[in-house]
């Protein structure tokens, strides 16, 4: 089973979104969709002050196996990238909650977040996946 | 295909699970497709042994009189060729010259063993059928089949069974131990066996290699390490509608003797005349990944991928494409509609752990 943090939000794509201090907004992929995707090699990130709005690609991450998008949760602009993972895309799998980060949005409507599924309704998604 | 039911097990199945093994539907095969890392995996054969489950694939028997002649006309490859206990890999065309499977066939005593991919299995039988002759049988025979494969491969399956002669089998033939048949073959690169045997005798052989250290590897490890060695995938780099000739696979043909009519011959030669593609290698050290169906961009004219990965050995994208004939050189490659740098190239990239292109 994997690990599903309650703090966070998260989109049925398997992006998680977590609301920072300073009211920017971390992105990554869930540790189910790591584990689905297995040894990550390549990402590919948004460019900053780049305007994404909910749903839109918003970068790839490509495993051994295949390539897959990475939606943006919400609508915003991108104010930061996680240049680790241009030389270790591997943190992706070793960390896919902190270390492993994607990019953090400015959002254009923080309410968005609350469109978002909790812990339990994405935990509902994956095991729907698993069957 | 009748495959889209039940997936099947092998007989292996449980021990997969035991290990770990992430559990993927192919061809109609519940099998693993890692056991946690497939770098790890790919890694553990290319530096010391591995192991892969390939129970999946069709094994048929073909005996009798005209078994020889049956295999003759269906091979493009000439089983007659074949020394006792030699092996030859081949492709089955069909009319058009197009590739219907590729295949391994081993000559023994009794008769001759082919051994085809899985999801090609109902095509193939549905084919032999097709051209029976009377004094030609054929029979598919589900085995445990076992690849071991690496530089310690021999090594590690005579830790746990005493063969004798083993090391000394040449690449490329096989032997006999007593209900087992052990093939000097593979598809990774490396060094190593294909171990054919009854089901209760293969669990306990997976086991004890396990136990002496050979990894379980996936069916992802398999793609990335056949990828290195540049070798075909059916359905991927191999399919009906393209000729052997655009498919680097023109030197599995036997011409000769030139009155052998195999199936596809005819075509074949006219393809000889106009064939304008070829399949060859393509490597890319800028980051990113070729993936199959990208297109690519060649001095020569446009070409495809067919099957492009991240390379564990090399940590660089690698991949075989059709491209024109004529193709050299740099040219590029399309990623979600950003141009991209790669290398023509001769396959394989990697062969007995050694990078061929650096």
């Amino acid at each position: 089973m994997s690990e599903i943090p309650s703090d966070l939000k998260y989109a049925a794509t398997h992006e998680w979104a977590r609301l920072e201090e300073d009211g920017t907004v971390t992105v990554g992929i869930s540790d189910h969709a790591q584990d689905a995707l297995g040894d990550v090699v390549y990402v590919e990130l948004p460019e900053i002050d780049q305007v994404i709005t909910a749903g839109d690609e918003a970068g790839v991450v490509e495993s051994v196996k295949a390539a897959s998008d990475v939606y943006a949760p919400i609508s915003g602009t991108v104010c930061a990238v996680n240049e680790v993972l241009e030389d270790a895309p591997e943190t992706v799998n070793s960390d896919a909650y902190a270390d492993g980060w994607f990019f953090k949005m400015q959002p254009a409507d923080v309410g968005e977040l609350e469109e978002l599924l909790d812990a339990e309704a994405y935990s509902e998604v994956c095991e729907a996946e698993e069957h | 295909m009748s495959e889209q039911q039940i997936p099947a097990k092998t007989p292996l199945y449980q021990e997969h699970v035991q290990c770990g093994g992430k559990i993927v539907d192919f061809a109609g095969w519940l099998m693993p497709v890692n056991y946690g890392s497939q770098i790890e995996e790919h890694t553990a054969v290319r530096s010391d042994a591995g192991m892969f489950d390939v129970s999946h694939m069709t094994i048929i028997d073909v005996s009798g009189d005209q078994a020889e002649m049956f295999l003759q006309r269906l091979v493009a490859n000439d089983v007659a060729r074949l020394n006792l206990n030699q092996a030859l890999y081949g492709a089955l065309l069909n009319d058009q010259a197009g590739v219907l499977d590729d295949l391994i066939v081993y000559r023994l005593a009794q008769g001759y063993r082919c051994v085809v991919n899985a999801s090609t299995r109902d095509k193939v039988l549905a084919w032999m059928q097709q051209h029976s002759v009377p004094e030609a049988h054929f029979e598919h025979k589900p085995q445990v089949m076992i690849a071991v494969q690496g530089p310690n491969a021999i090594q590690r399956l005579l830790q746990v069974e005493a063969v004798s002669g083993l090391t000394e089998l040449a690449p490329f033939y096989a032997m006999h131990q007593g209900a087992w048949l052990i093939g000097r073959t593979g598809y990774t690169g490396e060094d190593g066996v294909e171990v054919m045997l009854p089901e209760a005798e293969g669990i306990e052989l997976w086991r004890k290699l396990r136990e002496a250290g050979v990894a379980p590897a996936g069916l992802g490890a398999r793609d990335t390490l056949r990828l290195e060695a540049g070798l075909n995938l059916y359905g991927q780099d191999l399919d009906e509608a393209t000729s052997p000739l655009a498919s680097n696979i023109g030197w599995t043909i036997a011409w000769e003797p030139a009155e052998r009519d195999f199936i596809g011959r005819d075509a074949l030669e006219q393809q000889r005349q106009t064939n304008e593609q070829k399949l060859t290698g393509l490597i890319m050290r800028d980051k990113g990944i070729l993936r199959h169906g990208q297109v690519v961009h060649t001095n020569a004219g446009e070409g495809v991928i067919t099957s492009g990965t991240y390379s564990p050995t090399l940590e660089y994208s690698i991949a075989l494409a059709r491209v024109p004939k004529k193709a050299v050189g740099e040219c590029e490659v399309d990623i979600r509609g950003k141009h991209k740098t790669a290398t023509l190239c001769k396959p394989p990239f990697v062969r007995n752990g050694k990078v061929m292109h650096s």
